[in-house]
């Protein structure tokens, strides 16, 4: 018997963290001196405004791929902490293919992008996948470690063979005109419906949302996904069941690698249109908030995803019109959220555990 | 070059690597505590980043390099009192609390800053006796002039800030500690069979929330090395991956604790090695990028883990909330 309906542990659990985090980052925000509540009247006008909501989606589909990444990868009990460095990796390979060629139309450089993107996002989990599998390797050490090596390659490249000889800057040339995708802006404009010009958000929006159905699909709707869901369930059930333990990390772990490194589709082909070292941002680690908030569900992800984007959107809006405050308070409201969603999980989860038995009891 | 020249950049390589293995040893130490007693610490980077805050503060207002230490110290382990309610009391998943911890550090540390000092998240540039003095050690003068060993003490082991010759202590006590005492014993007993402990009527509860506020004031002594001896001030992301090098050390050093220092020496020194020459030509044959070298302790250690080379087996109960059987 559940010790509760299924609509608290996926709504309400959440949404009572959520209130959580956001009174503990209020704390904060009174701490040093500024009005928690115009900071979140700023945030929300700021993420949701005609101007913001173009910088929301653009970053929601960041974290929609991230999360999703996190997410593949909790399914078969596995915590892929490297998404950072699979998504750089993935930058690397986007970029090589995007330079190589002079693309004549973004119809054909999106496909070649995405599959250069994931080869290398996929090639950087396979390997701590493989170690975990077969050598006993920790993989979130082994993955900690990978992002910083990512790291190294992309600075090592960018400053040597793939630097734009004409800048100071860590960066390759400039993509040719064929490979750039439209924008939200061309997109709507088409059906004739207004969308702000200026906003990164590209069609990469569409394909993470392709990638949310996607890994529905995968997971619940295939026996590949029911192996992966089995093994996370319980690792000796499944390898009793005939399922390949080694075969199934490694799988998990590509697909998880490959849906990170789409992050590098949304930045370095839509929004930088060129490779730069520090393209990822973090939201290799964002990712690991979504996947947690959104119950490591397609929908809830894509939910969390939206919420994170404006959270990152309306906080650099906070830091124009709240001088007090600096940009950074949106870490300090993730870290709050990964806090009270994930680390302190049972501190909301137990008593109202405790209520709904109360409830029940009291009906017999 | 002659072999003057070669042992004078000898020296100089020997006395920054341990200028700079010192917070690695802390990290490395306060890591060991807690992973010995079955509580994962991938939060080791966001402990150091609070209290290098903390200490570059405090120290900046009173002019007190010591108290800066002590504001260090609480700050930290406030971040490790977090992370022992969020793994031991509400058994919650050790590595996420300490993603979320080195969240926390990043964006507090700079919104504090910025509110305070309107400086970009920076405080201040620290001087005098709001940083740690350096340390003669007796007889490095007169020493100095006896051939090889004399430049060697003087200008190598001497002429420290003290905070490096606490480090330096700390190691052959936590062996001491871990190996020659109860509480040591118990300690390992906990990160091993937590079980085997509540069996013997041990809290495991309280042995682990001990370990893990250990690990709490090194790290609050490795950010306050770093932002008031080390450098003269706190800068945004100081801490630069250094807690995670600190676990690399840990796993190259397979959780002991005088291994855990040469490991740290070993690290300290690739990155002393990457400020004094970036570049290495070899021969004129190829070059060795900077980059190699600053990656090299990652690499190295997932050779390690993958068993290449010596197998690394952490604490068994590592990551593994304890429940109490019923």
């Amino acid at each position: 018997m559940d010790k509760m309906p299924k609509w608290a542990d996926v709504v309400l659990i959440p949404f009572i963290s959520l209130i959580l985090a956001f009174i503990a980052s209020g704390l904060v925000v009174a701490a040093v001196g500024a009005d928690p509540i115009k900071a979140i009247r700023v945030m929300v006008e700021g993420a949701i405004g005609p101007r913001g909501i173009g910088y929301t989606l653009y970053y929601a589909t960041n974290y929609m791929f991230t999360g999703l990444a996190v997410a593949v990868a909790f399914h078969a009990r596995m915590f892929n902490i490297g998404g950072e460095g699979q998504a750089a990796m993935g930058g690397l390979g986007a970029a090589i293919v995007l330079l190589m060629f002079d693309w004549p139309h973004w119809t054909l450089a999106l496909p070649a992008a995405m599959i250069g993107a994931g080869l290398f996002g996929a090639f950087w989990a396979a390997i701590p996948a493989y170690l975990q599998a077969k050598r006993g390797s920790h993989i979130v050490i082994t993955t900690i470690m990978f992002n910083f090596i990512a790291a190294a390659i992309l600075g090592y490249l960018l400053n040597g063979i793939l630097k734009n000889k004409a800048t100071q800057s860590a960066e390759t040339v400039r993509f040719s005109d064929g490979t750039h995708l439209p924008t939200l802006h061309d997109f709507f404009n088409i059906f004739g419906i207004p969308f702000s010009k200026h906003a990164p958000a590209n069609i990469s929006l569409f394909l993470a949302l392709a990638c949310a159905f996607g890994v529905w699909f995968l997971l619940w709707r295939t026996r590949l996904g029911y192996q992966i869901r089995a093994f996370g369930h319980s690792e000796n059930a499944a390898k009793y069941a005939g399922i390949s333990g080694v075969k199934i990390t490694v799988i998990a772990m590509v697909i998880s690698g490959a849906l990170a490194s789409m992050l590098s589709i949304n930045v370095v082909m839509g929004e930088t249109e060129r490779l730069i070292s520090s393209f990822v941002e973090g939201a290799g680690f964002v990712g690991i908030a979504v996947a947690l908030m959104g119950r490591s569900h397609p929908v809830g992800i894509i939910l969390a995803s939206l919420l994170f984007g404006g959270l990152t959107q309306g906080g650099a809006e906070i830091s124009f019109e709240m001088p007090e405050l600096s940009k950074e308070m949106v870490l300090v409201i993730q870290a709050m959220i990964i806090l009270f969603t994930g680390a302190l999980d049972n501190l909301v989860r137990m008593p109202v555990e405790k209520v709904f038995l109360r409830l029940r009891k009291e009906q017999n | 070059m002659d072999s003057a020249q070669i042992f004078l950049q000898f020296l100089l390589t020997a006395d920054m690597s341990i200028r700079l293995s010192v917070v690695l040893i802390l990290a490395c130490l306060a890591g060991l505590y807690s992973e010995r007693a079955g509580i994962f610490d991938i939060g080791l980077e966001g402990k150091m980043l609070i209290a290098a805050f903390a200490s570059a503060a405090v120290s900046y207002e009173t002019g007190s390099a010591w108290l800066g230490v002590l504001a260090a110290i609480s700050a930290s382990m406030v971040f490790a009192l977090i992370h022992g309610v969020a793994s031991i009391t509400y058994r919650g998943n050790q590595l996420i609390s300490g993603v979320a911890l080195n969240f926390l550090a990043s964006g507090l540390t700079v919104v504090l800053g910025h509110a305070i000092y309107k400086k970009g998240g920076q405080t201040p540039a620290l001087s005098g006796s709001q940083r740690f003095e350096e340390i003669t050690l007796p007889f490095a003068d007169t020493l100095s002039n006896v051939p090889v060993f004399g430049p060697i003490y003087a200008d190598v082991i001497s002429g420290h800030k003290s905070l490096v010759y606490i480090t330096f202590l700390i190691v052959p006590l936590t062996w001491w500690i871990l190996y020659r005492t109860r509480f040591g014993l118990r300690l390992r007993a906990v990160g091993e069979n937590p079980a085997s402990l509540d069996t013997a009527g041990v809290s495991v509860v309280r042995q682990r929330y001990s370990a893990v506020l250990i690990a709490g004031v090194l790290c609050g002594l490795a950010g306050a090395y770093l932002a008031t001896a080390q450098a003269a001030g706190f800068g945004r992301e100081m801490t630069a991956g250094r807690g995670f090098i600190a676990l690399a050390a840990l796993i190259f050093a397979k959780w002991r604790p005088w291994y855990a220092m040469f490991a740290s020496l070993l690290f300290g020194l690739l990155e002393a090695i990457s400020n004094l020459y970036p570049n290495i030509d070899v021969f004129g044959l190829f070059e060795i990028p900077v980059q190699f070298t600053q990656v090299l302790p990652y690499i190295l250690t997932v050779v390690i883990l993958a068993g290449f080379v010596g197998k690394a087996i952490p604490p068994r109960a590592g990551g593994e909330p304890y429940v109490k059987e019923r």
